[in-house]
């Protein structure tokens, strides 16, 4: 009679078919972006959402394929920290954004801005 | 020659040595301390014992006493560091300046804010985290036993590396937060702020792994039956605690490594020139440093829902509102960041916005007043010396919160930012509530860990101390900031008038450290009668968790077997309600103690020491090192151990004979 109790955490809903499957659909997504850009299918405006998108969906590709975020057994704890991620890192890039445009704005003088962009950075 | 001095060595060479007595004093007495106790432990013979059975060890309960012992020792330099500002403002007037230099002092409040929050506040939290956490919720030990001990393992080398910064170099001169551009090379041109940066780095690590660790441990590791909503308070605002470390520390981790490299490989992140944005740095080292004030205070809200409810012999008022407390403080706790530097530029909008944000996260504070004055409501409560800490943090918190909530106000802020009215209500926080909220947890799990209770009446005495001496140290700096005296203020004149209130702001600090010095007058009195004030039953309080239902101290296997929870307050349930009977004790695997974890951090203080002395090749070969054990661990086929069920049944018939008795 012996009690396991420390286990080496296992996925038992990933499986190796789900994973391979992951990687073809992302390398198809990153290819088709190349194609689309190299082979100018699309005017330069529509082209970049298209690109956009593409990055989108490639990236709930593998929240789906690689961290089975929606087929997992309830309570749903990895959905709800990833849920819980995205909302931090949006308040922070959003708030840090606003907070830095707005101190840009109002803390630099016209003769600054000439100096930093002379610098080779600036905004 | 010079070359290869300078290949071996880095920038270290012999003007690393400090000069000015008063460092040199304080580097030199350190020395002379870890002499002194090298020796006693030759002397008994205990160099082998300490290694095995506790430097080694993966047992949280053993983790928790060597995190708790190390913040204690950071408690009290910490508190010498108090002291000796303290000391400087009060003689520095006029004509004086003082027996401390302006760098020298800059310097020690830098160190004093450091400390106190890194190593003595995150040391006392996660020690009691360790402590009491896995008993709580039913588990053996953590998820990952050994990252525990690789975490103060990292912690321990964070501490250290402040400490060098004594002896061998300077410290930051540059705050607590070193903000750029003073903290840049061109403003702080000595090793000072590196061996902050590093310290900070590494330490910061343990904490993030100590966060994963926590964090999966009251996921995955609960006893069965116990869902979320049945989990103590305690660990509720453990998970929401380690929830705000993995979110918060990687922020940390970046800007510190930005900032390193702004300093030595002459990059531009955070400088005035060449493009760099030092408001950059104060954005996002706020937004690492406001949820980091919430990670110190929801445990201490925890461990007084605890207390509370025990000592009322009542069931916690609202726990249903309790975790939407917590919960919401976790979120809100990350959208209040620029209320740190309100008055650096941003225009009303966000200035508004974020002052409201910060009233907002006083109401769910406020809440949680509220319902531990409810759980007292017609309670009996029993006036123990944790209560007396619960009593004295009612009255700082509330008192502090609501000065937080005038400095939440931008066009009061303006007035108040930088001053010491800003000083003292963060001191109201951290001391009355942190400390405060650990020394109550400290004192109410004592005989749960060593298997005796404190002595009441030093411990009463010492709350006394502590408390007046609070209020005699800032009482004074609120009438000062708003008279408008700056933090960080080494030199005033006489003229202002101020003297008097720093005088005894001074005295203050002094009545505080004999309150320290009667807690370990306590501990020795408490130990020397250890036989009378045994506490043989486990449950000395009449407790309702479920730590109070396992022998005091906890055996090393935390539960013979491990319960089925049926209710929230299961431990009382079982004693007044149901019926419970105990499962078959069967075989258990136990984690072995692991060498590796503290070869880590041995390496981890040669890796930080010689990132700050730019001492590469060292560096490289400590980061080969480090990858190189971790390898050797994660090769080891059996790290754990079979512990027979036999075995167990001893230990446990022993304890219920002692029961008997």
């Amino acid at each position: 009679m012996k009690t396991k109790i420390y286990q080496t955490p296992s996925h038992p809903d990933a499986n190796l078919k789900q994973y391979i499957l992951g990687y073809t659909v992302s390398v198809l997504f990153t290819l088709s972006a190349f194609f689309l850009v190299k082979n100018t299918v699309f005017t330069r405006n529509v082209l970049e959402y298209v690109v956009a998108s593409l990055a989108i969906s490639q990236f709930i590709i593998q929240i789906v394929f690689f961290l089975h975020l929606f087929n997992e057994r309830n309570p749903r704890f990895r959905l709800l920290v990833f849920l819980l991620m995205l909302a931090i890192v949006l308040i922070l890039v959003v708030g840090s954004l606003w907070i830095m445009a707005n101190l840009n704005h109002n803390m630099t003088l016209p003769s600054q801005i000439r100096y930093m962009n002379n610098q080779g950075g600036g905004f | 020659m010079l070359y290869f001095a300078s290949f071996f060595l880095g920038k270290l060479n012999r003007h690393a040595i400090p000069t000015d007595m008063v460092t040199l004093g304080a580097a030199v007495s350190i020395v002379l301390g870890l002499i002194f106790g090298a020796i006693l432990i030759t002397y008994f013979h205990k160099w082998k014992y300490l290694w095995k059975e506790w430097l080694t060890s993966v047992d949280h309960k053993k983790i928790g006493i060597m995190y708790i012992i190390v913040a204690v020792l950071m408690l009290i330099r910490g508190g010498v560091d108090a002291l000796m500002l303290r000391g400087q403002q009060a003689t520095s007037v006029g004509v004086h300046h003082g027996y401390l230099s302006s760098s020298t002092f800059a310097q020690v409040f830098s160190a004093h804010g450091t400390i106190m929050i890194f190593f003595a506040a995150m040391g006392l939290m996660f020690g009691i985290i360790n402590l009491v956490l896995p008993l709580q919720i039913g588990s053996r030990d953590v998820a990952f036993p050994f990252m525990n001990l690789t975490s103060f393992w990292l912690f321990v080398a964070g501490m250290v590396l402040v400490n060098v910064s004594l002896g061998i170099g300077d410290f930051s001169a540059a705050g607590w937060l070193a903000y750029p551009p003073l903290s840049e090379l061109r403003y702080s041109p000595t090793v000072g702020v590196d061996y902050w940066i590093w310290s900070l780095e590494i330490a910061g690590i343990g904490s993030l792994l100590s966060g994963v660790n926590f964090f999966t441990t009251i996921l995955k590791t609960r006893a069965p039956g116990m869902s979320l909503t049945k989990m103590p308070m305690f660990a509720w605002s453990v998970l929401c605690t380690t929830s705000l470390i993995i979110f918060a520390f990687p922020i940390l981790t970046v800007t510190l490594t930005l900032l390193y490299l702004d300093r030595t490989m002459g990059m531009h992140f955070f400088t005035a020139a060449a493009g760099g944005n030092m408001m950059m740095y104060v954005n996002l080292i706020w937004a690492w440093g406001h949820p980091e004030v919430y990670i110190l205070i929801l445990p201490a809200f925890g461990i007084f829902s605890e207390i509370v409810a025990t000592f009322s012999h009542k069931r916690l008022f609202g726990y249903r509102t309790m975790v939407g407390a917590l919960v919401s403080i976790t979120v809100l706790s990350f959208t209040v960041w620029l209320h740190h530097f309100f008055t650096m530029g941003a225009g009303a909008d966000v200035n508004g916005f974020f002052g409201i944000m910060t009233m907002v996260i006083a109401i769910p504070t406020g809440v949680k007043i509220f319902n531990w004055l409810f759980t007292m409501y017609k309670g009996r409560i029993k006036f123990s010396q944790s209560m007396l800490w619960f009593f004295g943090f009612v009255g700082l918190f509330t008192v502090g919160g609501v000065a937080g909530v005038i400095l939440a106000m931008p066009p009061a802020d303006f007035q108040l930012h930088n001053s010491l009215f800003l000083v003292a209500h963060f001191h109201t926080m951290i001391v009355g509530g942190v400390l405060f909220g650990y020394f109550a947890g400290l004192s109410y799990w004592f005989p749960k860990i060593f298997g005796y209770k404190l002595n009441e009446k030093l411990g009463r005495i010492s709350f006394y101390l502590w408390f007046s001496g609070f209020l005699l140290a800032f009482v004074p700096l609120y009438i000062l900031g708003l008279l408008g005296a700056t933090r960080r203020i080494d030199h005033y004149s006489a003229s202002l008038g101020w003297q008097p209130l720093f005088i005894i702001a001074g005295l203050g600090v002094l009545v505080i450290a004999s309150g320290v010095f009667m807690m370990i007058i306590q501990h020795l009195v408490s130990f020397i009668n250890r036989d009378k004030l045994k506490d043989k039953t486990g449950d000395p309080w009449n407790g309702k968790t479920l730590e109070w239902s396992v022998s005091s101290p906890a055996p090393f296997y935390n539960f013979a077997s491990i319960p089925v929870v049926h209710s929230r307050d299961f431990y009382w349930d079982i004693k007044n309600i149901i019926k419970h009977e105990p499962k078959e004790i069967t075989d258990v695997l136990m984690p072995k103690n692991s060498n590796h974890a503290p070869i880590i951090g041995f390496i981890s203080i040669l890796f930080g020491f010689s990132m700050v002395w730019h001492i590469w090749w060292l560096s490289l070969v400590s980061l080969l090192l480090i990858i190189i054990v971790i390898f050797n661990r994660f090769n080891d086929e059996n790290p754990n151990y079979l512990l027979r069920a036999e075995e167990i049944i001893e230990i446990e018939q022993s304890h219920l004979r002692l029961k008997e008795s």
